[in-house]
């Protein structure tokens, strides 16, 4: 197994240099620049700017100073935000995305098993039909709907709760629930389907036969089964969750990194979308693995040489 | 498996408590919470041009001069000044009592590091060219020469002589844009572009930065060593970008924000019915226009962009698609604007909308453009208003027998393109003013000008009229020529004005000292909170 952790982790490094590589191309692909704005600014003055930002020297040039500086840990300046530097930015960011994403990620989690595994328990009963009807609507409404109706609500109308911004945990409801609704739904069904087969399988029968308790049967060796799909599905959701969401970032006004991918490309910011590539592709690649060791530990048929 | 998951709720919980920040509560503190566009692209007024930042810099520096809340200009640091006859050298005395945030004393020589920093190439400012008039400015920031050469120099720590290449009636309006702040030269030479730092940051305006948390809030504290500073009534001010304008509002409706710099447009009727006073909307210092190629050889004939010009129905668009957030324009410089004397507009002003199509009609046929034979593609950078817009015109001129087509692009690709002399029929731009001069509405269009004239329109007596009005120390007569200029510019339409910006905020009735005007400006010095 540790090897093959290694062998992965070794891996991810020429996987990153290739997305890299590929991500700087392709941005500057798009027409205009950081420095083109409705305010057109003097040619002469241009060139001024564009030298100060290595602009003037040639592509290749370009990109073999980025790769240097990324190897030293460096993501460069921003070129919309002048006063910080990427790794300001992330500094600043990453944290409140993390704290944000983990936490509608662990709620969606264990709600979302929770009522999951009630729905295959009860099956086709009136519970049954009410996870999987909320779970439809949970999956169907849009977070764009769904945040700023929850900040009408509960801000506006009744002010129970911010409207929006951060930094009480008063502030966190509202943006993790936003959050969490549309994966609790995922989760929930994903759990169910997978529940409803693992609860007819031999070793669960097994376990019945032998007379142990219902909620050790559907705790410990129904639910160690069927969890696997919800397991697959959270690798690339935790990294998608971990690393910001525009909408809800957006909405509320919370300082996280969801925001930099759309406000760097539409701003040409070279440097903060590349910053935000790398960053994504990490977690990526991290939770990927993540994955990969669960499945591992969970199902004693998989095995990695 | 409930056990790795009972852990992992317990390991976030944790994190939570650990890293969660605890909201520092002002105790009798005077907090105002004050929506902004975005956030500033940076602290470094050299190098901004938005006027996002402008609204920052208003608080924490303090220039020569400054606006009143009329938007009148008025002393700043200096207390007075006195101008030569020939208008090309101006005086400034600066106020003794001027201090910067670290208690240092204001000085003409903190003008004079900031005049030559900002025209160094080296510092690569967007908005040198603001302060051009000055004499040699333009040399030293295109040309290489020397910095000290530029014609701005301290006679004594409070005597601040500045001499112009020509004479410019609106310099002391220029000195009120954030290009003509000063500088604390001993912190920006220390910390180098670390200089905006919180904590690096020396200011001299009213206020001073405390922190900056992008996409978060600018909090900015009362600045003590300010020589006004017995007038300023409050404490903090949280800066809050809001680039969702729908959130501004609602956390305005919830009493979170105490102002916003702007409002969603498609909202209007709602924000008309529930708010009232509330709701801020004024004329603002800007044109929205659509400028044509004149080079394309379809286009060239000056009538038929006038037929267009005058089948647009610029009310029907001000009142359905803009919701009355803009205003009808019949021409280049907006109505309000200093140096200037009766508007010079489109003659068929008051004329009705059907036979203005008539009138347009004529024209084209004069111009030898047969119906139907004429086909435009419309061209816009991204936005629901603009979209409208431009299917609006489109369909007004099929009334006269122009086909139109229209596309889309995105933003920052479309300015790129309209820049570079990009391949077009018809586009839409806008223009807010950056002093209160028709100079800088009409210079758009000057040959020379190829950042602005996008239309690529190339007149001779237009030019000459503009270098004229440049050597004209007469203000009346300097508007003479100037409506002259923009009578010939009006006659040729190489970009048809249609539409007046009005600044849009929302205040509320806890804010007090809030004035419009018409550079919307509204210094946070002049505004105080009740209950």
């Amino acid at each position: 197994m540790f090897g093959y952790v290694l062998r992965r982790l070794a891996g991810a490094v020429p996987t990153l240099f290739i997305i890299v590589t590929i991500a700087f191309f392709m941005i500057r692909l798009a027409p205009g620049g950081p420095f083109d704005l409705e305010r057109a600014l003097d040619p002469l003055i241009m060139q001024n700017l564009e030298r100060a930002f290595n602009f003037d020297k040639p592509l290749w040039q370009q990109y073999l100073i980025y790769l240097g500086n990324l190897a030293q840990g460096d993501l460069g300046p921003s070129f919309t935000r002048r006063d910080f530097t990427v790794n300001d930015l992330f500094r600043t960011g990453l944290p409140v995305s993390i704290q944000l994403g983990g936490l509608a990620l662990a709620i969606a989690l264990v709600v979302g098993v929770f009522l999951g595994a009630l729905a295959a328990l009860r099956q086709n009963s009136w519970v049954d039909y009410m996870v999987v009807g909320t779970a439809t609507f949970g999956i169907t409404i849009p977070t764009f709907v769904i945040a700023p109706t929850l900040s009408l609500f509960f801000g506006v109308m009744m002010g129970w709760l911010p409207a929006g911004g951060w930094g009480t945990w008063r502030h966190m409801v509202l943006p993790i629930a936003t959050l969490a609704l549309p994966q609790i739904a995922i989760i929930a069904r994903l759990t169910r389907g997978a529940t409803i087969e693992a609860l007819r399988s031999n070793h669960v029968r097994t376990a019945r036969a032998y007379g142990l308790p219902s909620y050790v049967v559907v705790g410990v060796h129904a639910l160690r089964g069927a969890i696997l799909p919800v397991v697959s599905y959270l690798g690339p959701t935790a990294a998608a969750l971990l690393t910001g969401s525009v909408v809800v970032e957006t909405i509320f006004g919370i300082p996280g990194i969801g925001r930099y991918f759309v406000q760097g490309a539409l701003g040409r910011d070279y440097t903060l979308v590349m910053g935000t590539v790398v960053v994504i592709a990490c977690f990526v690649i991290l939770f990927n693995l993540i994955v990969d060791i669960l499945y591992a530990w969970l199902d004693p048929r998989v095995r990695y040489d | 498996m409930m056990r790795s998951m009972m852990k992992a709720a317990m390991l976030s919980t944790a994190l939570v408590l650990a890293g969660g920040m605890a909201a520092t509560q002002a105790f009798a503190e005077v907090v105002y919470n004050r929506g902004n566009d975005t956030d500033p692209e940076t602290l470094d007024h050299h190098k901004t041009t938005t006027v996002v930042v402008g609204h920052l810099m208003r608080d924490l520096y303090e220039g020569l001069v400054i606006h009143n809340p009329n938007a009148e200009v008025v002393p700043g640091v200096a207390e007075s000044w006195e101008i030569s006859d020939d208008g090309l050298t101006y005086t400034f005395k600066i106020r003794e009592n001027a201090k910067w945030s670290n208690g240092d004393p204001v000085t003409a020589n903190d003008f004079v590091f900031a005049f030559r920093r900002i025209q160094d190439p080296a510092t690569a400012a967007p908005y040198a060219n603001m302060q051009y008039p000055i004499e040699n400015a333009q040399a030293i920031n295109t040309g290489g020469m020397a910095v000290e050469e530029l014609g701005a120099r301290a006679v004594d720590d409070h005597t601040l002589e500045i001499k112009l290449a020509a004479p410019t009636p609106y310099f002391l309006e220029l000195l009120t844009h954030q290009t003509g702040l000063p500088m604390h030269q001993a912190s920006v030479e220390q910390h180098g572009d670390q200089y905006t730092r919180p904590g690096n940051m020396v200011t001299n305006g009213a206020y001073m930065l405390e922190s900056f948390t992008p996409n978060d809030k600018l909090v900015m504290r009362k600045n003590a060593n300010f020589h006004d500073a017995g007038n300023v009534q409050i404490d903090v001010i949280n800066y809050i970008p809001f680039e969702d304008r729908a959130s501004c509002l609602r956390r305005f409706e919830a009493e979170e924000v105490h102002s916003c710099s702007d409002v969603p447009a498609e909202q209007m009727d709602y924000m008309r019915e529930a708010l009232g006073e509330k709701l801020r909307i004024a004329p603002y210092l800007g044109t929205y226009y659509l400028p044509i190629k004149t080079t394309k050889e379809k286009l060239a004939d000056p009538r038929i962009r006038q037929a267009i010009s005058m089948v647009i129905d610029r009310e029907f668009l001000a009142t359905e698609i803009w919701r009355d957030t803009m205003v009808p324009a019949y021409s280049l410089v907006p109505p309000g604007i200093g140096n200037y004397g009766d508007p010079v507009e489109l003659e068929y002003k008051d004329q009705d909308i059907l036979d203005r199509e008539d009138a347009a009609k004529a024209l084209l046929e004069e111009a030898g453009v047969t119906e139907g034979s004429l086909t435009l593609d419309l061209r816009y950078n991204t936005s629901e208003n603009n979209k409208n817009t431009m299917t609006a015109v489109a369909d007004m001129m099929k009334n006269i027998g122009i086909n139109a087509t229209i596309s889309e692009m995105e933003g920052t690709g479309y300015f790129d393109y309209l820049k570079q002399d990009g391949d077009f029929d018809m586009v839409r731009a806008g223009w807010i003013g950056d002093y209160s001069d028709p100079q800088n509405f009409l210079f758009l269009f000057e040959s020379d000008n190829l950042g602005f004239n996008y239309p690529r329109w190339a007149n001779e007596e237009f030019d000459a009229l503009m270098d004229k009005a440049g050597q004209t120390v007469d203000i009346e007569e300097r508007a003479g020529i100037l409506a002259e200029a923009e009578r010939l510019m009006l006659d040729n339409v190489p970009a048809i004005p249609i539409l007046y910006y009005s600044s849009r905020n929302l205040v509320s009735d806890k804010l007090k000292g809030w004035t419009d005007n018409i550079q919307n400006t509204h210094a946070t010095r002049f505004l105080s909170i009740e209950g």
